[in-house]
């Protein structure tokens, strides 16, 4: 019904079509003219330095200076660094790092599915008297800053911490473990800890929005609850799984804090991210920076496209009704 | 059967609840701490708000990292609302290739790792806009730019929602279009507007990776800079206190602007779904 909203004739009758042109015009000019302060911001801040990421890459490093001499002219771009680079991804030194980044994220997008589908499940489909008060539960941790919860975990796995004191009790390992000393499993639990309600919120709006007749139909049937749950609910999640898993996914591949902050900067767990902050701001090397940039998004790109088809399909969904 | 199958359910989540507030808790029970342990609970004290050299009230570093925090989100707030708002507006009601074009263009920043952008601005900023003084100017110009896009994609749910007939209702009885925009439709972006508004506030006080990438030293350090240096560093509690001070008024600025939105959604007409569509 909004979806061409502006075909409504919103002329006086009798007016002629000269008047309609230029009626139809002035719209435009009026419409365009509130979304261009906007667009011209994303040009210029945006779009400019996405192309400045381009022209450090393979540009030049400045003799002297040892900075970015950026070719701004694609004619003259120089590729040789952006070959040495990716000669270091594949087989080099940096393929473990891109590696390793992978398997956290995986690790921790796993954990995020075997916590997160539940949680969101539970609210979403089974409470009810419960459901406001735990939906505002699940909304607060995106009111708490990332690094403080960081810090709080920080806090929780000093050596001498809760974490440590608890296992004690429990008679689980030494007691003494130093969670902070560059294990994987610290950032992995840290990933979890940090990316996890961004997962969960747009699941639960996934399984809030299925059809419940579908569900009640598989139970009328005959089916079990389980088998419904399996054939009916879990399939048309799918779609709100896999555009939560990438909402979480993307940013953990860029991520260089968490773990920096929960190792104090180990080298054992270095990500992506670490590398490409280190060569950008840690050492005289820009083009290498920016063009592990250039390799990480084209990593990324495929979930990327897929997350940007949902947006905008849900988008032409939204205006249909 | 089921019955106990859904115990199962509520248990996990419940679990879950708890794991993902307790340490934040603990953290701000740590701020309290009369001594510097920042493992363990101690003897309750202001030590780390008032009376320390380094607390947070006495530290000129911690003064100045919270008043820049709130410095920058205000003023992100002020200049990507009203961009925000008005692309919302423009997009929706202007259609044609450019228009797709701003659309695609808009929701970019939303599935571009933060790193990717905080590179890109810092590489303009150090390559191209060079005339524009780094530090605090260079860290709002990168909030706004990361932040509007969210106020688009929560004001443009609401839109949908209203729909077009009060406004057509009001250029039939002779308003002009600046008018039914002012009279009728702002009014009923209220709610959306405030969502927007704390979403940014929530989002730039939030921030690391930009402000840091374009933070020129000590003075133009934030909250979350500031408790990412204690990764290296031997800290006390007074990082602890720096975050709660700062999880304190996010939770009252969200609180108020929470009660803003159900006073004007009272007034204003239809339902309201800028949270809910705020997470795709």
């Amino acid at each position: 019904m909004t979806a061409v909203v502006d075909d409504a004739p919103l002329t006086p009758l009798g007016a002629t079509p000269s008047s309609d042109a230029t009626s139809a015009r002035t719209r435009a000019r009026f419409w365009a003219g509130m979304a261009a302060p906007g667009t011209i911001w994303l040009i210029a801040l945006y779009v400019v330095p996405a192309y400045a990421i381009l022209a450090v890459a393979f540009g030049d490093i400045d003799p002297i200076l040892r900075t970015a001499a950026p070719a701004w002219n694609p004619m003259a771009w120089d590729t040789s660094p952006m070959t040495n680079v990716l000669g270091r991804v594949f087989g080099g030194n940096l393929g473990h790092v891109f590696v390793r980044t992978g398997l956290y994220a995986f690790a921790a997008l796993t954990g995020c599915c075997l916590i997160g589908y539940p949680v969101a499940y539970y609210v979403a489909r089974v409470a009810h008297r419960s459901r406001g008060a735990l939906l505002a539960l699940l909304v607060l941790p995106f009111w708490i800053s990332y690094l403080m919860r960081m810090l709080a975990w920080v806090n929780l796995l000093q050596t001498d911490g809760y974490v440590n004191r608890v296992l004690g009790w429990l008679q689980i390992g030494s007691g003494s473990r130093n969670w902070l000393d560059g294990d994987w499993p610290t950032v992995v639990i840290g990933l979890i800890y940090g990316y996890i309600p961004f997962f969960i919120l747009p699941l639960y709006a996934a399984l809030e929005r299925l059809d419940a007749r579908l569900i009640e139909a598989s139970r009328d049937l005959g089916a079990s609850a389980l088998s419904t749950f399996l054939r009916i609910t879990l399939p048309l999640s799918i779609p709100g799984l896999m555009a939560a898993s990438v909402i979480i996914v993307l940013p953990m591949c860029g991520d260089y804090y968490t773990n920096t902050y929960l190792t104090g900067g180990s080298p054992r767990t270095e990500m992506v991210g670490n590398q490409i902050e280190f060569f950008l701001r840690g050492s005289s090397q820009p083009q290498t920076g920016a063009s592990l940039v250039i390799v990480l998004m084209a990593f990324l790109m495929v979930a990327m496209a897929y997350y940007l088809v949902t947006i905008a399909r849900s988008q032409r969904e939204d205006a249909r009704i | 059967m089921t019955r106990r199958r859904f115990g199962t359910l509520a248990w996990i989540t419940w679990l879950y609840v708890l794991w993902s507030l307790l340490p934040v808790l603990i953290a701000v029970r740590i701020s309290f701490n009369s001594g510097k342990s920042r493992s363990a609970f101690q003897s309750m004290s202001m030590r780390w708000y008032w009376h320390d050299p380094s607390s947070v009230w006495k530290s000129d570093e911690l003064q100045s990292a919270l008043s820049n925090t709130l410095k920058l989100a205000g003023l992100t707030m002020l200049i990507a609302t009203p961009l925000g708002v008005g692309m919302a507006i423009g997009l929706q009601r202007w259609r044609g290739r450019v228009s797709r074009g701003a659309n695609n263009l808009m929701l970019l920043p939303l599935v571009t790792p933060e790193i990717v952008v905080g590179v890109s601005l810092f590489l303009v900023f150090t390559q191209i806009y060079t005339g524009v003084p780094r530090g605090f100017t260079t860290q709002l110009l990168g909030h706004v730019t990361f932040t509007m896009s969210y106020v688009v994609i929560i004001v443009r749910a609401r839109l949908l929602s209203i729909g077009i007939q009060f406004e057509e209702a009001a250029r039939d009885l002779g308003a002009s279009r600046l008018q039914a925009l002012r009279l009728v439709l702002l009014p009923q972006l209220g709610p959306a507007i405030f969502a927007s508004l704390m979403v940014v506030f929530a989002t730039s006080v939030d921030d690391f990776v930009i402000s840091s990438f374009l933070s020129t030293g000590l003075s133009t350090e934030t909250v979350p800079i500031k408790i990412y240096s204690t990764a290296r560093a031997a800290a006390t509690p007074n990082v602890n206190a720096l975050a709660t001070v700062m999880l304190v008024i996010t939770l009252v600025a969200v609180g108020i602007a929470g009660v803003a939105m159900r006073l004007l959604r009272k007034h204003g007409a239809g339902d309201d779904s800028s949270l809910t569509s705020m997470s795709i």
